[in-house]
């Protein structure tokens, strides 16, 4: 685990570049994840996802695979791969600052 | 002690199991014992893998449910319609009310082949495939014969899954099948899945990496199946990859049993039920469990996890009964033979917290972990007939317990031969 500096505030991450606590996130450093995994702009959509993936991470100590997340976030699953190319589940969960979802096993 | 009644759902390995060493725990008059299941045919799912290859027949791996069920259970067949746990009641769908002490969830997962686009359409059991159900894999049987060269492409749609190292044995066993033929060299293997590696435990999958690399079986990861077409032999991820095929084998998305969706407060959005990792209670109802596929637990769907879970449960049951503390005694133990062609297997142990490592099993003596050998190919194939007569009656197996054993596990980590890393 090292310290960096993500939008002027320095946070835990792993090796991925996860926040391994998510009470270190805020919006601004959202913003700078996202930019740096190539989204230029966080829409009300990609908000309404991250958002999604972090209130289900808090209050159940897991994050949602990305087939549950297009059965309940209200965003289907070829919208979330518009979204956040390659991995939504992955991107979504690191851009909210939370740790990467394990998967399965 | 007033008699009690115990309703488990699904006759299947968990279901049965369950049943039997509850049967054999509880005299007549201590408690009734019903088992639901909506038909009166138990798969030996182990078997599946072997039938495309003409290697087990489906008539020798299916047998009745209550046959496999101590005298004194009584068996529904009747679909569920509705667990009411609210009321501590099960609604089948003749009408028919079981009001149970405790419940027992244990009905596995459901395949969902039209969950992805184009699966089932133009091409389904013609050019695309599944071998995990006995249907499809007598159909692949017939499509694997006629197979006369071309891309041989498996394909995982989406995790979870039951057996995960099922569809590696599977594109090993099609290496196999094709070089006997003399087909191989005109034949592409493909292995395409949604995980970033082979498998789930990293280091049993740097292992079954090095061995795809070395029967020439291509490996594409991170490749999330959006659509499939089964006329020109495409399959398409959701990133826009595709991926070209003559022949597909697929796996499927899973979710729970159909009921329990319609059961308020029993499964997550996906049908699997949350249960306690260590106890298999639920946290919907105190006398409410689960055990097996149809759970949400972070391990392996595996007949050898519903085993271990079984002796858990049942304790756990009793213990309920009696108003003590549950047992958190699950250690997420799972224990899989992989067979990897020419009459060898490699075999992995593991839990929660140990990933799968070498050494040997279940002592120093014993047999070999994360390394094929001929004693292990043994040890899948001799493991038909204890299911049926050990594991299924729940007899205890000795020196196989619900705990992981840690005695022959080698805890440095080993590195396979050159071209395992990437």
């Amino acid at each position: 685990m090292t310290i960096t500096l993500i939008a002027d505030a320095p946070v835990d991450v792993d090796t991925e570049g996860f926040l391994t606590n998510s009470e270190q996130w805020n919006e601004q450093i959202a913003e700078a994840i996202a930019k740096a995994n190539g989204i230029a702009e966080l829409t009300d959509r990609h908000w309404l996802v991250v958002r999604f993936m972090r209130d289900r991470y808090l209050t159940t100590g897991s994050a949602p695979s990305i087939r549950s997340l297009g059965k309940e976030s209200g965003v289907p699953v070829k919208e979330l791969y518009q979204l956040f190319p390659k991995g939504p589940a992955k991107l979504a969960a690191k851009i909210g600052g939370i740790p990467k979802p394990k998967g399965c096993i | 002690m007033s008699r009690k009644q115990i309703v488990i759902l699904g006759g299947g390995t968990g279901g049965t199991m369950v049943a039997n060493r509850l049967r054999r725990r509880f005299d007549l008059d201590a408690a009734e014992i019903h088992v639901v299941d909506r038909d009166d045919r138990h798969v030996y799912q182990p078997g599946l893998l072997f039938v495309p290859f003409g290697l087990a027949h489906v008539e020798e791996i299916v047998r009745p449910r209550r046959r496999q069920l101590r005298s004194g259970v009584v068996f529904h067949e009747n679909e569920v319609a509705e667990a009411r746990i609210a009321r501590d009641e099960v609604l089948l769908e003749d009408g028919t009310v079981l009001p149970y002490d405790a419940l027992v969830v244990a009905s596995g997962v459901r395949l969902q082949p039209e969950e992805t686009e184009g699966m089932t359409g133009p091409g389904w059991n013609e050019r695309v495939f599944t071998f995990y159900d006995a249907e499809g894999a007598d159909a692949l049987h017939g499509a694997l014969e006629r197979f006369d060269g071309g891309r041989l492409v498996v394909n995982i749609a989406d995790m979870p899954i039951k057996c995960p190292v099922a569809p590696i044995e599977f594109a090993f066993l099609a290496d196999w099948y094709l070089r006997e033929r003399g087909v191989r060299a005109r034949s592409e293997v493909v292995l395409a899945t949604p995980l970033d590696g082979c498998f789930t435990k990293p280091i049993a999958s740097e292992h079954l990496t090095y061995l795809l690399g070395e029967k020439e079986i291509e490996l594409v990861t991170e490749f999330s199946a959006g659509e499939i077409d089964g006329v020109n032999g495409k399959l398409v991820s959701y990133d826009g990859r595709e991926v070209d095929f003559d022949l597909l084998v697929t796996v499927p998305v899973h979710s729970g049993a159909a009921y329990v969706e319609r059961s308020p407060g029993l499964g997550d959005a996906l049908g699997f039920v949350p249960t306690d990792k260590h106890t298999l209670q639920t946290p919907a109802k105190a006398n409410v469990f689960a055990l097996g596929d149809a759970t949400d637990l972070p391990t392996s769907k595996a007949g050898s996890v519903t085993h271990f879970e079984a002796e858990v449960l049942t304790e756990n049951i009793a213990r309920y009964f009696a108003d003590e503390e549950l047992e958190a005694g699950y250690d997420g133990h799972a224990n899989c033979f992989i067979e990897t062609g020419f009459h060898k297997a490699l075999l992995i142990d593991f839990n929660y917290e140990t990933e799968p490592l070498p050494g040997h099993f279940p002592t120093p003596i014993g047999l070999p972990l994360l390394r094929e050998s001929r004693l292990n190919h043994l040890g899948k194939l001799l493991f038909q007939p204890i299911y049926w007569h050990v594991l299924l009656p729940g007899r205890d197996l000795p020196g196989l317990g619900s705990a992981m054993p840690t005695a022959g596990k080698k805890r440095t980590l080993s590195t396979p031969a050159q071209g395992a890393r990437r």
